[in-house]
């Protein structure tokens, strides 16, 4: 368990310098967004992540696809309140999981987010949990943060967990 | 949504909008704007509005500027996903420097007093005491303080809460009896109060005597005036005298800036924007600070976390949400010695909770499921008595302020012992399991398992979960220079007219949550204030009957 699936983290002080360049470098290829913008690999990683952090709360057969798009939005409409700044540091994660040699280095996800299955996602993100290097664990936490909280905030994931939501009267 | 809520709830904001209240919404401006005034005051929460009150019964001229919305009661829908971005600093996502620790303030007209628990205790003596002897502040002993307690508690309504306990609150008694930890009952600043449990979501009924339904309103019916959505960006500074207050107004999201912006003019400024924004404002105005004090012993009453599994319902999201409180291990070794605790029981739902529990996955599924049967317990650290608790420091990151608080092995073993005692408490209350907020812990089936396993525990940073509601201190008071920015008058000492009137006045924590001790202080600092600018006695506020809910 420990060797061929940690031999990615041998990383280390190498992948802390791509994570701070790796997000510098997707920046400059963009248009210089000030507010956060949710595309191509980097939503395809999004999409690959929410099922692996939902594992066990999203629905199974139809409803599926549906409720990872919509804990997807959910991501991106959480992301789009947060101070410039903050915006900023995510989209600088999202830009390093959307560039294939840091994905590899980091993640260990060889090929693309498309085909990277629930499993091998699991696993970064659990080395990732309790990696050696602060900035992973804190990408980590982002992720956690952000993917659960938009999940639990949709109503349609209430009754899952029994919770009954505001008085209807008053909300 | 929907219409029935405005319906039958009166709401005092917009029936002050009706009645012709002076504000600005900086979403608004067409143009920059210049606006002058006797005193501005920065912030609308605790400080602020106390503060906005008693000047503008003064006969004052008062701008009140404020970098969130104008919300009420008819916008608070009980609803995590709405209330968390429009009315928190950063989404209730805001953090330390190095993610060490989240942070739950306010951020809309009321400040954090529109979304606290309502939780109402003074300034616990030792704390006043201990500011006594370690920073000179003489005549803030707890009998000088009594009546201005006194004053707030019955402006804010603050008193026993009549109903019994929730669940969630009663498992911290009955577990505490068990063992033969003492323990009280929380004062809440509600009338009319509905047992809900929404309190941190914005009171939908208005029963919570926050800023907004108080303070603010006076304020604005004697002629105040109220700017929204307009970030104190830097005050203009000549030799010793603050000449003006640049403000940025933000778009209606409250994310960007729109482009205008305002300049504020005034005799006096009043500075209370919480003790993050507040330090930050002033370090972003180079306010002299001649021991390079400003910013720093910052603190947090660092909170853990622990999950109970009960086998009964326990339906923490339901009732009044703090009602139970322990002071038994503030009470255990010496205010000076190792950190001691506070207990207390947080409301939970379902984004609060799914955030502050650690994991993912199925695992993180299967806790979600138990959600009805969870017992949530806090413990928070009393920070800042000790040589090796010195707390945090705010300092500008690309203009904003940010907190570095480093968690040090003092702290550590607090949180060591704080763990332990809630899973212990837990289990005497019944707990079929018990679970730390720990990256490495899991849901224990024993106290002696949990003891066993929670004294393993790697206590780090990013492994154990840290939570702060009460962000204190930064511009401490006291008694000379080279232990404050702050005179015991409120006055920043070298700006001839500028004060500070918020919790980052606090020399440390102050053991217990709060908003009584801020309002407590802030109304005597605006009642001097008062004298001091009008040459007349200060006016005592009072509650009016109209803002009792109906």
């Amino acid at each position: 368990m420990e060797t061929s699936r940690r031999s990615f983290l041998k990383a280390g002080a190498i992948g802390a310098l791509v994570l701070a360049v790796g997000g510098g470098i997707y920046r400059a290829t963009q248009s210089a967004p000030e507010r956060f913008v949710l595309d191509g690999e980097a939503r395809a990683a999004l999409g690959a992540i929410v099922p692996a952090i939902l594992s066990g709360a999203l629905p199974a057969g139809a409803g599926r696809q549906a409720a990872i798009a919509a804990a997807v939005d959910g991501v991106h409409a959480a992301i789009a309140n947060l101070p410039l700044p903050v915006q900023q540091e995510v989209q600088d994660l999202f830009g390093l999981l959307a560039l294939a040699p840091a994905r590899r280095l980091l993640t260990g996800i060889a090929g693309g987010w498309s085909k990277a299955s629930e499993a091998e996602v699991a696993r970064f993100l659990q080395d990732w949990r309790l990696h050696r290097l602060a900035l992973l664990r804190t990408a980590y936490g982002a992720l956690h943060d952000l993917v659960l909280g938009a999940w639990y905030a949709q109503p349609a994931s209430w009754r899952a967990i029994g919770y009954p939501g505001p008085l209807p009267e008053l909300s | 949504m929907s219409a029935q809520a405005t319906g039958f709830i009166p709401d005092p904001v917009q029936q002050g909008i009706a009645r012709g209240w002076r504000i600005v919404d900086g979403a608004r401006l067409e143009t920059d704007r210049t606006l002058d005034a006797d005193v501005v005051i920065v912030g609308s929460g605790a400080g602020g509005g106390v503060t906005a009150e008693i000047l503008a019964l003064a006969g004052l001229g008062v701008v009140i500027v404020e970098e969130g919305a104008l919300r009420s009661s008819r916008d608070f829908k009980m609803r995590e996903a709405e209330a968390y971005p429009s009315l928190y600093q950063e989404s209730a996502a805001r953090q330390t420097a190095d993610k060490g620790v989240k942070i739950l303030q306010g951020r809309t007209v009321g400040g954090s007093t529109t979304v606290n628990w309502t939780s109402s205790f003074r300034t616990p003596a030792p704390t006043l005491d201990y500011w006594r002897s370690q920073f000179g502040l003489e005549g803030f002993d707890a009998e000088a303080m009594a009546p201005w307690f006194a004053l707030m508690e019955a402006r804010l309504g603050v008193g026993d809460w009549q109903a019994a306990p929730n669940e969630n609150n009663a498992l911290l008694k009955r577990g505490a009896d068990k063992l033969g930890i003492s323990s009280g009952l929380i004062r809440r600043n509600v009338k009319g109060c509905w047992n809900l449990g929404y309190c941190g979501m914005g009171c939908p009924t208005n029963a919570k005597q926050s800023m907004l339904v108080t303070t603010i309103p006076s304020a604005l019916d004697h002629g105040a005036m109220l700017v929204t959505r307009a970030r104190a960006e830097r005050f203009e500074i000549e030799g010793e005298r603050v000449q003006g207050l640049l403000c940025t107004a933000l778009q209606a999201d409250g994310v960007a800036p729109s482009g205008r912006q305002l300049r504020l003019r005034a005799k006096h400024y009043v500075v209370a924007g919480g003790a993050i924004n507040s330090p930050a404002l002033l370090l972003r105005s180079n306010a002299p600070d001649p021991y390079a004090l400003l910013g720093t012993r910052t603190f947090l009453h660092p909170t853990l976390i622990s999950a109970g599994i009960f086998p009964q319902r326990v339906d923490a999201y339901a009732g009044a949400p703090q009602t139970v409180y322990s002071d038994h291990f503030l009470h255990t070794a010496p205010i000076d010695g190792p950190l001691g605790y506070k207990l207390e029981a947080p409301p939970l739902h379902p984004v609060l909770l799914s955030t502050t529990m650690n994991g993912f996955g199925a695992d993180h599924a299967a806790m979600m499921r138990q959600f009805p049967h969870i017992q949530g317990m806090l413990a928070l650290l009393r920070d800042g008595f000790h040589a090796e608790s010195r707390g945090g420091s705010v300092r500008l990151k690309g203009g904003a302020g940010v907190l570095d608080y480093p968690l040090n092995d003092f702290l550590w073993d607090g949180a060591r012992r704080a763990l332990l005692t809630m899973a212990e408490i837990q289990f005497a209350a019944g707990a079929s399991a018990v679970r730390p907020a720990h990256e490495s812990a899991r849901a224990y089936a024993s106290w002696t398992e949990a003891k066993a396993a929670i004294a393993a525990l790697p206590q780090a940073l990013h492994m154990t979960r840290v939570a702060s509601a009460h962000v204190m201190g930064g511009c401490t008071m006291a008694g000379d220079a080279r232990r404050g920015v702050v005179a015991p008058d409120g006055r920043y000492r070298d700006l001839a007219n500028l004060s500070v009137h918020d919790g980052s006045l606090f020399p440390t924590s102050i053991g217990a949550n709060p908003q009584l001790s801020i309002y407590g202080l802030a109304a005597r600092l605006a009642s001097g204030l008062a004298r001091e600018l009008t040459g007349r006695p200060a006016p005592r506020p009072q509650a009016a009957p109209g803002e009792m809910a109906s």
